[in-house]
């Protein structure tokens, strides 16, 4: 059996590096990088080829964050593992830092590509996945996308697209943490069942407990034995690990004040009791 | 320097000419793909398709994915070709252009067919008068307009050649050989095709400078020496030549398959003004009003943008010198 305490408490060290910086910073998306915590630690702990001396190493797999607003739980991940020191999670949006608020290829190690507007990241990773399999390459491209994002018309785009062309290799993981900037997803514009949806595109569709590494590890195992492209749908909880916000209205994005208000310093503080005691 | 040809011969259509020599280049370098929306057809892309049928996705109706996905595919080093028509290729994907390709920093080749009044009796909706006004501004992309088919064919080596994002406009109407096939052509340099000192009418693309030589003609008969210029880059603009234009011959006309706002008109006046250059400028392109659907020659007439409205353009211009 494997054994995803390791996992776990890397998950734990993203979500406490996550929140740090950006209540340092005193600004920053916590909701949904907190969401998407528990996929990325798999990813980077069980799953992906990398390496933080080389990052364009081109044996590498890739990773298109496409909700480009959690760059901060990406960053605190790759942080982790050696990219950058961890102590530079602390220029967060400073005026000539490498991690901006949305991811850019440009500026940080280990970052795949430039997003930001949402709906272009998986278009983005779509292309990537077709260039690697011109180029006969067996590389994975994995992409993470927000539920909300799914209303852009290019994800359904990418949906049609990747099943057609016959593009292996490609996973997309869905976050589905069912809020969105101004809501709940439901009231604004429900999105319905997406597994089933993937799969009626032509996608090996999956749906899993997305706190539940070993859940997200075994669907990725799947994924990756499919012929289709895979798409599996994490159902997570908006501000994961910080009870006061999980779930709450206003989650998405917030400054000092709600930081406070929220107790910023006790979820931390309980968290790393929690991290201490693994 | 340009080596102009002197005898008239019909060119091949400026879309053929890119296919060509995207076919040519593919079959040295494997990196180099097509990507396209539906318009494949439109632009010899099946040619491609019969050589290169792994590096050819037409990817169905959705030109904002077209640009992402060519911009994906360019960051794992593909060199990609994504064509569409110049109003799809545009409007319809400026963000992705924008984002995915430009601020992103990846090498996308964008190829715009049909592009203003060429794509005539598509009508309104295809007529794409604004796209050199919407990707100009577009951090350093590189926007060409070949007005013949060797310089097609050096365009879309050059873009093969360079990292980052290029915008062709590429006519698909026939029109008259202007170059020597070995004419050595640079990014960001004009060419003067015919010379003369007392105005100076600049053009791009092959429509508009195949006008702008019979409207020399109109001018040379009334004893007005007319130099033109194809304009050939519009980013980067060839500022010494303009500079060099304003001082010799002391007046300008724009001639543009473009909307006379935000195009090759402002590209000009833009560097003549950056460089203290106080000469007159008329612009001749679509006026300010949407396209309507006919044949070209006859939209030409519509749009004002006829030989004898480049030379009474002229005639305005060179009564306005100092």
């Amino acid at each position: 059996m494997k054994n995803y305490k390791e996992t776990e408490k890397y998950a734990l060290q993203i979500r406490i590096e996550a929140i740090n910086m950006m209540y340092k910073h005193g600004f920053g998306h916590v909701g949904g990088s907190l969401s998407i915590a528990d996929a990325i630690a798999v990813l980077y702990q069980d799953q992906m080829k990398y390496n933080p001396q080389n990052p364009k190493w081109d044996g590498r797999d890739y990773l298109v964050m496409s909700k480009g607003h959690c760059g901060p739980a990406l960053y605190s991940a790759l942080a982790l593992k050696g990219f950058f020191p961890v102590e530079e999670l602390l220029t967060i949006n400073n005026i000539g830092t490498r991690l901006p608020s949305h991811c850019d290829k440009n500026k940080t190690p280990g970052i795949d590509m430039t997003t930001g507007s949402l709906g272009q990241g998986v278009s983005c990773a779509l292309g990537m996945a077709i260039g690697l399999k011109i180029q006969g390459k067996d590389n994975i491209v994995y992409s993470i996308i927000g539920d909300g994002e799914s209303q852009e018309g290019q994800v359904w785009e990418t949906l049609m697209i990747a099943p057609n062309k016959k593009i292996k290799n490609f996973i997309i993981l869905q976050d589905n943490n069912k809020q969105q900037l101004d809501g709940f997803t439901d009231d604004i514009s429900p999105l319905g069942d997406m597994r089933q949806k993937a799969e009626d595109f032509g996608w090996f569709a999956l749906s899993v407990d997305g706190h539940d590494v070993e859940a997200i590890n075994d669907a990725i195992e799947q994924c990756k034995k499919s012929e289709k492209p895979g798409f599996i749908v994490l159902n997570t909880i908006k501000g994961k690990g910080w009870p006061a916000i999980e779930g709450a209205d206003g989650n998405h994005a917030f400054r000092t004040p709600f930081f406070l208000a929220k107790g910023a310093d006790d979820v931390l503080a309980s968290l790393r009791k929690e991290l201490a005691e693994m | 320097m340009a080596k102009i040809i002197k005898e008239k011969i019909e060119d091949i259509e400026l879309t053929r000419a890119f296919r060509d020599e995207m076919i040519e280049l593919a079959r040295t370098n494997p990196a180099i793909a097509a990507v396209e929306a539906d318009v494949g057809n439109c632009a010899y892309g099946p040619n491609f398709k019969k050589e290169f049928p792994d590096r050819y996705y037409d990817l169905g109706i959705c030109e904002q994915s077209m640009s992402s996905i060519a911009a994906g595919m360019s960051a794992v080093g593909m060199i990609p070709f994504a064509h569409s028509f110049a109003v799809f290729a545009s409007r319809r994907m400026c963000d992705q252009n924008y984002i995915s390709c430009a601020y992103a920093q990846n090498n996308v080749k964008i190829v715009a067919s049909a592009p203003g009044i060429s794509s005539g009796e598509n009508g309104g909706t295809h007529h794409a008068n604004e796209d050199i006004a919407l990707m100009r501004p577009i951090t350093n992309i590189k926007i060409m307009e070949p007005a013949d088919s060797t310089a097609m064919k050096w365009a879309v080596k050059n873009a093969a050649e360079n990292f980052g994002i290029y915008y062709i406009r590429a006519e698909r109407l026939k029109a008259d050989k202007i170059y020597e096939d070995d004419t050595d052509f640079a990014l960001g340099k004009a060419n003067i095709i015919r010379d003369g000192s007392d105005v100076t009418l600049i053009a791009e693309g092959s429509l508009m400078l195949g006008t702008c030589l019979k409207s020399a003609d109109i001018l040379e008969k009334e004893g007005i020496s007319a130099r033109v210029v194809d304009i050939f880059t519009i980013k980067p603009i060839d500022t010494d030549m303009l500079v060099k234009c304003a001082n010799e011959t002391g007046a300008f006309v724009t001639a543009e398959n473009h909307s006379i706002t935000g195009g090759l008109a402002a590209a000009v006046t833009e560097a003549l003004c950056d460089q203290g250059c106080g000469v007159p400028v008329k612009r001749i392109g679509i006026p300010n009003r949407f396209g309507e659907v006919g044949q070209v020659p006859d939209l030409q007439k519509v749009m004002h943008m006829m030989p004898e409205d480049v030379a009474d353009a002229a005639h305005q211009a060179i009564l306005l010198k100092k």
